[in-house]
């Protein structure tokens, strides 16, 4: 790539990130998070002190603070995952075929930057500033936890990365519907998909308590198509590597378990899906007349 | 000579609808061409080809001898589409800034003054483009256009949303650019406008180009009126230098001339007469 180009591309990168923060959407979400952080730390709070009360203190068989941190910090998982899916989706809402029809990319496409690298340059703007959040969001609930549990996960560092790169799954895949869908039909059909990649983890979770191979076979294909469940699950199984024996089989029949453990392939196989996305994606937008 | 711009035998079908049925048209180096069409005949497609927007079905199209869309093509054109939007939380000043950086343009804060100048915008400069008047807007993207210097600008409908002092804007402006060198091809509805500003015209109906040459070859002399004592006649056929030997002869026969008039069609007429026998 030329350095005229580089520079095209870093210019368009910093302008969807700075596009990202001026979205009323990048505000309702910041508004939300901030309620659901007060939400959270209240919820553990409670949770914490009232599993407490319950006198399981002296059960060697179960260890309390270990299934309700477990457990919360699931909830919390789950709410990052899907607030930072729901900002990636509208911050690449209409981003092809959207600002299209409205004529907002024609003046920026004909210019020589070409259609391939703008189109890269956007989706790692957008995901730069959901990442940011996602991590920013995970590190809060993190400290909420600790601070009103004094629990901490098994593992900090990746479980966040996994669900900033679920994150950045789902914006790829917002990206690619925004070459051929317009931005209202993009929008229901990412939160579709989003929404039957959860369904496959559930269902996964299911056929796991009812050790059905179909089920697990169902879902381990749709988490193939939709990886983004996959790496929260590794990122759920990540948390709870602390716990063992009863409490840990609790903690796997909660809401939050029967979690696998994913391992270096997952990681490369959720990068060249992102990769692949994209360049379907790159390939389409250029064969589009706008 | 390779020219500014040239399209041979050009093609587009949408679905069923041929949007430019074997389209052929020169653009020369530091010449404003004219494109004029109903709604529907192709102007809008011509232009997104030119700059790499829309894929032709068949023939080619060349932007300085380089292929329509080609890096190289899309480095030397500026282009103001009909419909277009501006990021509205941008200032003026920032949009050309972007842009500035996507041409790889190293004309910095003298460009921008330079083009915000040019168009009438000096004065908003750090004005966001939420808040500037369609017209404003309009004056906005072509200075965008004209960033980095190009060395063809395609203006399609640049002045649908101007009042006639930022058509006039838009004309002077036109007459700068022509001046630099910069080749134009225009897509307009107001005849007048490109009458007065454009070298050569074609005539663009159902993708076709049905009439092409100078405003001056397009307009057709309807005749010479000479108003005498027995009244006004129209001596049809004649032009304006046939008007000498009539008064002449009239005077020799002993009539008295009060007036004369050479008439001509003007490049509505033709425009009309072109369209017409085409929709009809």
């Amino acid at each position: 790539m030329s350095a005229t180009r580089l520079s095209a591309a870093r210019t368009i990168i910093g302008y969807a990130f700075a596009e990202s923060l001026r979205k009323r959407v990048f505000a309702v979400v910041i508004a939300l998070t901030a309620a659901f952080l007060v939400l959270y730390s209240l919820g553990a709070h409670f949770a914490f002190n009232e599993v407490e009360d319950l006198g399981l203190a002296g059960d060697a068989l179960l260890d309390e603070r270990e299934l309700t941190g477990g457990t919360i910090f699931g909830l919390a998982m789950f709410a990052v995952l899907f607030l930072g899916s729901v900002l990636a989706i509208f911050l690449t809402n209409g981003v092809v075929r959207g600002d299209a029809e409205s004529g907002l990319l024609q003046p920026m496409v004909v210019r020589p930057l070409g259609r391939g690298t703008m189109l890269v340059a956007r989706y790692l703007g957008a995901v730069t500033a959901t990442t940011a959040y996602v991590l920013a969001v995970y590190g809060a609930t993190i400290v909420a936890t600790q601070i009103t549990g004094d629990w901490t996960p098994g593992h900090v560092v990746l479980p966040g990365l996994a669900l900033a790169a679920g994150v950045a799954i789902v914006a790829a895949l917002s990206v690619l519907v925004s070459v051929f869908l317009a931005a209202t039909a993009q929008g229901i059909a990412v939160f579709m998909l989003f929404g039957a990649g959860l369904v496959a983890g559930l269902l996964g979770q299911i056929g796991d308590a009812l050790s059905s191979r179909s089920l697990m076979r169902i879902s381990d294909i749709a988490e193939v198509m939709l990886p983004f469940e996959a790496l929260y699950q590794a990122g759920l199984y990540l948390i709870t590597t602390d716990a063992s024996g009863f409490t840990r089989t609790i903690i796997e029949l909660g809401p939050f378990g029967g979690a696998d453990s994913a391992g270096p392939g997952l990681v490369l196989f959720a990068a060249a899906y992102t990769g692949v996305v994209i360049a379907l994606a790159v390939a389409a937008f250029a064969r589009r007349d706008l | 000579m390779q020219g500014a711009f040239r399209a041979e035998e050009l093609r587009k079908r949408y679905d069923s609808t041929d949007a430019l049925r074997g389209v052929s048209l020169e653009v020369a180096e530091g010449e404003v061409v004219g494109l004029l069409g109903p709604n529907g005949a192709g102007k809008s497609t011509l232009a997104k080809i030119a700059c790499g927007l829309v894929h032709p079905s068949g023939g080619s199209a060349w932007v300085a001898g380089h292929p329509a869309g080609s890096h190289p093509a899309r480095a030397a054109i500026g282009y103001l589409a009909e419909l277009f939007r501006f990021p509205a939380w941008l200032t003026a000043q920032e949009l050309l800034t972007l842009h500035q950086r996507l041409a790889g343009s190293s004309g910095g804060a003298s460009e921008r003054a330079e083009l915000l100048e040019l168009v009438g915008l000096a004065e908003a400069a750090r004005t966001r483009v939420g808040s500037m008047s369609k017209g404003m807007q309009q004056r906005l993207g072509i200075a965008q256009a004209l960033v980095g210097n190009p060395g063809l600008l395609l203006l399609d409908e640049p002045t649908s949303a101007l009042d006639p002092a930022g058509r006039r804007v838009v004309r002077r402006l036109l007459d700068e650019v022509r001046g630099r060198g910069v080749s134009v091809l225009l897509s307009s509805h107001l005849l007048s406008e490109v009458e007065l500003v454009c070298d050569r015209v074609a005539i663009l109906v159902a993708g076709e180009v049905v009439e092409r040459g100078t405003p001056a070859q397009l307009t057709k002399p309807r005749g010479v009126e000479v108003e005498t004592a027995a009244g006004t006649r129209l001596i049809e056929g004649a032009g304006r230098d046939d008007a000498p030997r009539i008064i002449a002869d009239l005077v020799a026969s002993g009539e008295r001339v009060y007036g004369v008039r050479v008439l001509s069609s003007t490049l509505e007429d033709a425009y009309l007469e072109a369209v017409g026998e085409r929709v009809e």
